[in-house]
C-alpha cells in the first residue's frame, strides 16, 4: 500500500503539472495581453493543488488506518473476548495482523481464522475508501485549480509562497525534533516518577532495575563521571598539545598530513572502538593490574590485592574513549589557536619571549575560552558515548574509586533496559527514559555553556 | 644587524637562566610531538590489531568430500522434487558423514569419536550443495565433489592461532613394534632427543596443575600420541592411519602445551585434520561467504549479507528523509529567513540537536515511532527515520556553510536581470553550492552508517537470518552485527568481527573518498 500511495502521488502530481502547463500554453497562444507567469508555474500551481491534500490524507492513512481497523474489529469481536485485558487484546490483534500479512493461518483455530478474514475485509474496506478519497481529492484539486488559470493569474507568486512555506516547515523539523525529544522523555519520565520518587532516583545508591526494582541512579552518575574523567585525562593533554604543535610548530606540509589523519579518529564508528577496548585494552589492563597486585604483595606493600583487576574495567573504557575524543579537543582548539592574531605573538617575541613562553603566556590565555569550549564539548561527547562503555565498562552499579573495577554508566543502563523485552508500562523501561532525560539535560547544559563561551569571546579579535 | 652594539656581556646568572629557558622551549616542542605520536600511535595500533585479525578471517579452510549422490538418500521416492532436494540437509549431511567415516574407520569404535568426527562439518554447511543439486537434478546418481567449510575451531588450529604447539622434526624411526595393549613401541637412535628437549622447554612456562603436555607424532596421513618418551624410544598410541607409516620415516612431533581437556579440539580431531590436509583435501580459500551468507550461529557459515543489505535499506530511508529536509531547511535559513527571534530559536535548536547523544535519538524513536505510531520493531524504516533525525542537523550545518560560500554577486546578478528570489536561489545559488551540499550530506550519511546505539533501542539487534526485502522487514545493520558478534563467546568470532569491521570501514572509506574526490573536482574559489 505504501509504494502504491507514493506512485499515485507521483502520477497525480505529474499529470496535474502537464495539464496546468498545457492550459497555460493555450492561454499564451490565444490571448493578446502578456501573461503574468510562465506556463511552468501554472503547471506547478495545479500540481500543488493536486498533491498537497492527497499527501496529507495519505499521511493520516499511514497513521490511523491500522487503529481504525482494529477498533472496528474489537467492536465486532465475540463477547468472550471482553475478558481479555487491553494488553492481551493488543497482542492477539497483532498476531491477527501477522497472520493476515503472511496468509499462513492454515493451522490456527476457526475463530482465529474468521477474525483474520474479517480483519482482511475491514482493512480492504479502509484501503479502498482511502484510494477513492485520494482520487476524488486529486481530481477536485486539479479541476478547481485549472479554473483559476487566467493570463493575469499570479501563479508564480502562489507557487513561490507555497515553496517558502515548505522551506519553513523543513526548518521547523528541527524544532519539532527537539520538542519530540523533550516531550517523549518528559512524558515517560513523569510516568516513571509516579512510581518511583524523583528524589530516590537521583540520590539512591542501589541500582537493581533488572531484578529487584531498585532505582537509585547515583552509582550510574558516578560511573559516567569516572569514565568521562579518565577519558578527559587522556584526551585533554594529548588533544591540547597536538593542537599547539599543529598550529605553532608543524610545517604546513606536516599539518596538511597530520590533521586529517587525526580526524580519522573521529570518523571511526564507536562500535569499532568498543571492540578494540574489549579485544586489546581491557585484557592488557587486567594483566597489568594483576601484575601490580602480585608485585605489591611480593614486596610486602599489601597483604591482599589492591586493584579489582576485572575483565572489563572503567579504565579500559575511559582510555579508549579518551582516544576517541582527542580530535574533538584538538580540532576545535587548533581553530581557536589559529584565530589568535599574529600581532600578539609578534609582540611577545619582541619582548624577548621564547616560542614556548609565547604559547604558554600569550597564545593559550588568549585562546582559553575556545579551548574551554572544546573541552566542554568533548566532555559532553564522552558522557553521551554509548558503545564503548556498553562493550568495555561492565554492568555492575557500584561506587568505587578503583579504576580497574567495572563501573556502569547511564548509557549502558539505557541500552540494557531497552533491549530485550520492553513494555512501556513497566517501570524498568520507563526508568530508561528518566536516565535519558538526565543525560539530555546534562549534555545540553554542557553544549549551551560551551556555545555561550565561544560566542561571548569570539568577537574579541574579529 | 651589523651595527648592533652589545653594551655589556650577560651575567653568568642571566646566561644560566637563558639556557634553562631555551631547554624548556625545546622540551615544550617535544611534548607536542609526543602528543601527536601518541594519538597517531593509538590509531595505528587500532588499525593494525583489527586489520591483522581480519586478515586471518579473510580466508578459511574448506574440505572436499568425494560423494556419490545416491538417489535413495538425496531424492527418495515422494521427496524428489527440486524443492525437497534443496531442503534435504539430512541426506547430504549423511553422505558427508559417511565419507568421513570411510576415510577414518577408527572413528566407528565409540560414540565419542563418532561425534568428534561429525563435528568436522556442520549440518547447514551442505545447504549450498543441496541447492546446487536441486537446480541441476541431472547430477543425482553421479559422483560429485562436495565442498564444505571446516569447523571453526579446527580452522583456527590450521591457521596456527587455535592451540599453542611446537613442531619438532624427529630423527629417523628405525623400528615399530606392536605391544599387547594395542600401543606401539617406536625406537631409533637419538630419534626423540629433540622432543625430550622441547618438552623440557615447554614445561617451564606452564602452570603446575595443567597436566602433561600432549605430544603428537605425524608421518604422512598417520598420527599417534606419544607416551613414555625417551631419547631413543617412545610408546605410541595410534590415533589414525597405520603404524607402519612411521617405520624408516622422520615423523614430525607436535608438543601441544595445553591439556586435551582444556582445548576445544581433541587430539583425535587434530590427527584427522592433519590427515585430511596430507591427503590434499583441505584448501585454504578466500572467505567470500562473509559477503554472500547471512548471519548464522556457526562462525564458519556466518556472513554479513543481511546486515549489508539492511544497512543499505536503512541508509536509503535516511537519505530520502534527511537530505531533502536538511537541504531545504538550510536554504530557508540561509536565503529566506528574516532575522528574528523565531529564526534564532531554530538555529539554536539545530546546533543543540547536532550535539545530542545518539542514544537519546534511540529513545525518541522507541517512544515515538514504535510505541506511539506503532511502527514495526527492528525495521530499516524505523532505523532510517531515527538516523535521519540524527543526520539532518549535520546536513543543515554543512549545507549552510556551502550556501554561505556562494558570493553575493551571483545573487545580485540574478536579481538584476529580473529573477525572483526563489528563482535566484534555486536556479543559481543552489546549483553552485551543490558540491559542498553533497559532500556535507555524504559525511552525515557516513556518520549514520557507523551508528549503533540508537538502533539497539529500536530492536535492530535481533538475530536475522534472512536478507531483508523491504524497509519494513526485520533486519539488522553492519555496526549492530559487529556488536552482536563481539558478544559471542567462541574465539572464531573475533577474527570474523574484525573482518566485518574492515568491511564497514571500507564502506566509510569509499564515502569519504567520494567526498575528497568531489572536493578536488568541484571546489572553486570565488
Amino acid at each position: 500500500m505504501g509504494w502504491l500511495l507514493i506512485a499515485l502521488i507521483a502520477v497525480f502530481g505529474s499529470a496535474a503539472f502537464f495539464m496546468g502547463r498545457m492550459r497555460a500554453e493555450r492561454l499564451l497562444v490565444s490571448t493578446t495581453s502578456r501573461m503574468h507567469s510562465r506556463p511552468n508555474y501554472h503547471g506547478y500551481y495545479v500540481a500543488m493543488w493536486a498533491t498537497v491534500p492527497v499527501v496529507l490524507v495519505a499521511m493520516a492513512y499511514a497513521i490511523f488506518a491500522e487503529d481504525l481497523t482494529r477498533s472496528q474489529l474489537t467492536r465486532e469481536l465475540p463477547s468472550s473476548f471482553a475478558r481479555l485485558s487491553p494488553v492481551e487484546l493488543q497482542s492477539y490483534l497483532e498476531s491477527v495482523r501477522m497472520a493476515a500479512g503472511t496468509a499462513a493461518s492454515a493451522g490456527a483455530d476457526r475463530v482465529f481464522q474468521a477474525i483474520t478474514n474479517r480483519y482482511l475485509e475491514l482493512r480492504g474496506l479502509v484501503n479502498t475508501g482511502t484510494l477513492v478519497l485520494l482520487g476524488l481529492l486529486a481530481a477536485g484539486g486539479i479541476f478547481l485549480a485549472q479554473r483559476r488559470l487566467q493570463p493575469n493569474f499570479r501563479a508564480r507568486a502562489f507557487v513561490e509562497n507555497g515553496m517558502q512555506l515548505v522551506l519553513f516547515l523543513c526548518a521547523g523539523v528541527a524544532v519539532a525534533t527537539t520538542a519530540g525529544i523533550v516531550l517523549s522523555l518528559l512524558y515517560e519520565s513523569l510516568l516513571f516518577f509516579q512510581k518511583v520518587s524523583a528524589w530516590d532516583f537521583l540520590t539512591g545508591t542501589r541500582w537493581n532495575a533488572q531484578t529487584e526494582a531498585e532505582f537509585g541512579a547515583l552509582p550510574l552518575f558516578f560511573g559516567t563521571f569516572m569514565i568521562a574523567l579518565i577519558a578527559m585525562l587522556v584526551a585533554a593533554p594529548i588533544g591540547l598539545f597536538s593542537a599547539i604543535f599543529l598550529s605553532e610548530y608543524a610545517s604546513p606540509r606536516a599539518r596538511a598530513w597530520i590533521k586529517p589523519i587525526l580526524e580519522i579518529l573521529a570518523g571511526i564508528p564507536t562500535v569499532v572502538y568498543g571492540f578494540f577496548a574489549l579485544l586489546v585494552v581491557a585484557p592488557a589492563i587486567r594483566t597489568a593490574a594483576v601484575w601490580f597486585n602480585e608485585t605489591a604483595i611480593r614486596f610486602g606493600l599489601a597483604s591482599e590485592p589492591i586493584l579489582a583487576a576485572q575483565p572489563t574495567s572503567a579504565l579500559a573504557a575511559g582510555l579508549v574513549m579518551g582516544i576517541m575524543v582527542i580530535p574533538f579537543v584538538s580540532s576545535l582548539s587548533d581553530d581557536v589557536i589559529n584565530a589568535v592574531p599574529q600581532t600578539l605573538r609578534d609582540a611577545a617575541y619582541a619582548l624577548g619571549a621564547t616560542k614556548s613562553e609565547t604559547v604558554k603566556q600569550v597564545v593559550v590565555p588568549a585562546a582559553l575560552p575556545g579551548i574551554i569550549a572544546a573541552l566542554l564539548l568533548a566532555v559532553s561527547r564522552a558522557i553521551g558515548e554509548t558503545m564503548i562503555v556498553v562493550m568495555a565498562a561492565g554492568k555492575s552499579a557500584r561506587i568505587s574509586m578503583d579504576p580497574t573495577s567495572d563501573l556502569t554508566t547511564i548509557t549502558v543502563q539505557i541500552v540494557s533496559l531497552m533491549t530485550g523485552e520492553t513494555g512501556f508500562d513497566d517501570p524498568k523501561t520507563l526508568s530508561a527514559f528518566a536516565l535519558g532525560l538526565v543525560l539530555f539535560i546534562v549534555t545540553l547544559a554542557f553544549n549551551v555553556v560551551a556555545l555561550r563561551v565561544v560566542k561571548k569571546y569570539r568577537e574579541k579579535y574579529d | 644587524m651589523t651595527d648592533t652594539v652589545r653594551t655589556s656581556a650577560p651575567s653568568a646568572a642571566a646566561a644560566k637562566h637563558l639556557k634553562r629557558r631555551r631547554a624548556r622551549d625545546g622540551r615544550f616542542r617535544y611534548y607536542g610531538l609526543t602528543a601527536i605520536f601518541v594519538a597517531l600511535g593509538a590509531l595505528a595500533v587500532l588499525v593494525l590489531t583489527i586489520g591483522s585479525q581480519a586478515f586471518s578471517a579473510a580466508t578459511y579452510h574448506v574440505v572436499k568430500y568425494d560423494v556419490t549422490l545416491d538417489p535413495a538418500v538425496i531424492a527418495p521416492e515422494g521427496a524428489n522434487r527440486p524443492a525437497d532436494i534443496s531442503r534435504n540437509v539430512e541426506g547430504f549431511y549423511g553422505l558427508v558423514r559417511d565419507n568421513l567415516l570411510t576415510t577414518f574407520p577408527e572413528a566407528e569404535a565409540d560414540r565419542l569419536s563418532r561425534r568428534e568426527l561429525s563435528d568436522f562439518v556442520t549440518r547447514l554447511a551442505v545447504l549450498p550443495t543441496a541447492r546446487m543439486v536441486a537446480n541441476n537434478p541431472e547430477l543425482v546418481g553421479n559422483a560429485i565433489t562436495l565442498t564444505a567449510p571446516l569447523n571453526d575451531d579446527l580452522d583456527l588450529y590450521l591457521k596456527g592461532n587455535g592451540v599453542r604447539e611446537r613442531k619438532i622434526k624427529t630423527g629417523t624411526v628405525s623400528s615399530v613394534q606392536g605391544e599387547e595393549d594395542g600401543t606401539f613401541r617406536l625406537s631409533g637412535t637419538e630419534a626423540f632427543e629433540a622432543v625430550v628437549a622441547g618438552l623440557a622447554v615447554a614445561g617451564v612456562d606452564r602452570a603446575e596443575d595443567a597436566g602433561q603436555p600432549d605430544v603428537l607424532l605425524t608421518a604422512g596421513v598417520s598420527t599417534g600420541r606419544l607416551t613414555e618418551i625417551g631419547a631413543g624410544s617412545a610408546r605410541m598410541e595410534l590415533l589414525t592411519g597405520r603404524a607402519q607409516d612411521f617405520a624408516q620415516a622422520r615423523p614430525t612431533a607436535r608438543i601441544i602445551v595445553s591439556a586435551e581437556s582444556e582445548r576445544t579440539i581433541s587430539d583425535r580431531q587434530i590427527a584427522w585434520v592433519l590427515a585430511l590436509k596430507e591427503m590434499g583435501r583441505v584448501d585454504r580459500v578466500p572467505r567470500w561467504t562473509l559477503l554472500t551468507n547471512s548471519d548464522s550461529t556457526y562462525p564458519e557459515l556466518a556472513g554479513g549479507l543481511a546486515a549489508i543489505v539492511g544497512s543499505l535499506l536503512t541508509m536509503l530511508i535516511t537519505a530520502l528523509v534527511a537530505m531533502p529536509i536538511g537541504i531545504l531547511a538550510a536554504v530557508y535559513l540561509e536565503e529566506f529567513a528574516p532575522r528574528n527571534r523565531l529564526t534564532e530559536f531554530i538555529e539554536v535548536n539545530i546546533n543543540n540537536l547536532a550535539a545530542v547523544p545518539s542514544i537519546v535519538f534511540g529513545l525518541l524513536g522507541a517512544a515515538l515511532y514504535i510505541n506511539f505510531l506503532g511502527m514495526p520493531r527492528s525495521a530499516p524504516l524505523v532505523g532510517g527515520l531515527v538516523l535521519a533525525l540524527m543526520t539532518f542537523p549535520v546536513v543543515i550545518i554543512a549545507s549552510r556553510a556551502a550556501l554561505k560560500a556562494v558570493p553575493p554577486s551571483v545573487r545580485s546578478g540574478a536579481l538584476a536581470v529580473g529573477a525572483s528570489q526563489m528563482q535566484t536561489v534555486f536556479h543559481h545559488v543552489v546549483p553552485l553550492a551543490a558540491p559542498g551540499i553533497l559532500t556535507g550530506a555524504i559525511l552525515g550519511m557516513a556518520r549514520a552508517l557507523g551508528e549503533t546505539a540508537p538502533l539497539l533501542l529500536i530492536g535492530m539487534v535481533a538475530f536475522v537470518g534472512d536478507v531483508p526485502r523491504s524497509p519494513t522487514d526485520e533486519s539488522t545493520v553492519m555496526p549492530v552485527l559487529i556488536f552482536s558478534w563481539s558478544n559471542n563467546a567462541e574465539r572464531a568470532w573475533e577474527p570474523l568481527t574484525s573482518a566485518m569491521i574492515i568491511i564497514l570501514l571500507a564502506f566509510l572509506l569509499v564515502m569519504n573518498g567520494l567526498v575528497v574526490f568531489l572536493r578536488r573536482k568541484y571546489e572553486r574559489r570565488w
